[in-house]
């Protein structure tokens, strides 16, 4: 059943053309793809000619909450997880960015706007396993 | 003129996850739990953040340069190999448990809340993880 009381097909839209925007500007005009683990990955390797617009990129995202704050309040967020599970899932998404080279931007939204094959099964390799994840966290323990 | 290409990038990029919701780690698990009281929001974003991504992309493989006269730098790999469908599982299991992912993580730090630092240091520290084992690989 769909949850139309919780969705936010409008704010989730407006907000996913922002996002098209944003990598649209790193792509045409720094000819970088933004994939947010890619970049962070890169940071983590310490080399130190590649490392400049990187830390910016990052330090972007770190002030839009911020900035956003200064106009509106935050959206509320709620979390459903534990301390050791966030830590637990924190270290899986580390590494399994890394393995599988790109998260939910540079596969996700980068990748399959390329129409690339390679993104489009690790998108949905990942989105199954987060299904999974998801049925057995909260409807089977 | 890259640095400041690169922060305004970085922040409409975490505008537009905040704006959308994706922030809230409720709701990216409310998109994957499609088996219960599913919240699509996160197929709006994907649906917005592709619409204009798939101009910028089309633009960009038809260019060598930049507007600005950069090399594009496009990603070559097209192989499916196991790396790509094992890391991606790992991703997406760790994904599911708390609902987030390396976006929302980072943009998430200084909102006050201590669940998103304990993700981003998490998440560091399996990258650091993988570099190490990449260079053990190597070597051995």
């Amino acid at each position: 059943m769909i949850n139309w009381t919780e969705a936010t097909p409008i704010n989730s839209l407006v907000g996913g053309i922002l996002i098209g925007v944003a990598v649209s500007i790193l792509i045409l005009f720094n000819g970088k793809v933004a994939g947010i683990s890619g970049i962070l990955g890169g940071v983590i390797k310490l080399k130190a000619e590649d490392i400049g617009w990187r830390l910016l990129f990052l330090l972007g995202l770190l002030v839009s909450p911020v900035i956003y704050s200064i106009f509106f309040a935050l959206p509320k967020v709620n979390f459903e997880s534990g301390h050791w599970t966030v830590l637990t899932a924190g270290l899986l998404v580390g590494l399994g960015t890394r393995y599988g080279s790109g998260c939910t931007s540079g596969h996700g939204i980068c990748g399959i706007s390329r129409l690339s094959i390679r993104s489009l099964v690790a998108t949905m390799t990942f989105m199954l396993a987060g299904v999974v994840t998801v049925f057995i966290t909260h409807h089977l323990i | 003129m890259i640095y400041i290409i690169s922060l305004f990038s970085g922040l409409v990029f975490g505008l537009g996850l905040i704006i959308s919701g994706m922030t809230n780690p409720a709701k990216v698990i409310g998109f994957l739990d499609v088996t219960g009281f599913w919240d699509p929001s996160l197929g709006f974003v994907m649906l917005g953040a592709i619409s204009v991504a798939y101009f910028s992309s089309k633009i960009a493989k038809k260019r060598k340069l930049t507007y600005t006269g950069l090399p594009i730098l496009l990603p070559k790999a097209n192989m499916i190999d196991s790396r790509l469908i094992i890391g991606s599982a790992i991703f997406g299991t760790g994904w599911g448990l708390a609902g987030y992912c390396p976006g929302p993580g980072i943009t998430s730090i200084l909102t006050g809340k201590i669940e998103p630092i304990l993700f981003v240091i998490a998440m560091v520290s399996g990258m650091v993880i993988y570099e190490v084992l990449e260079s053990l690989k190597a070597r051995y």
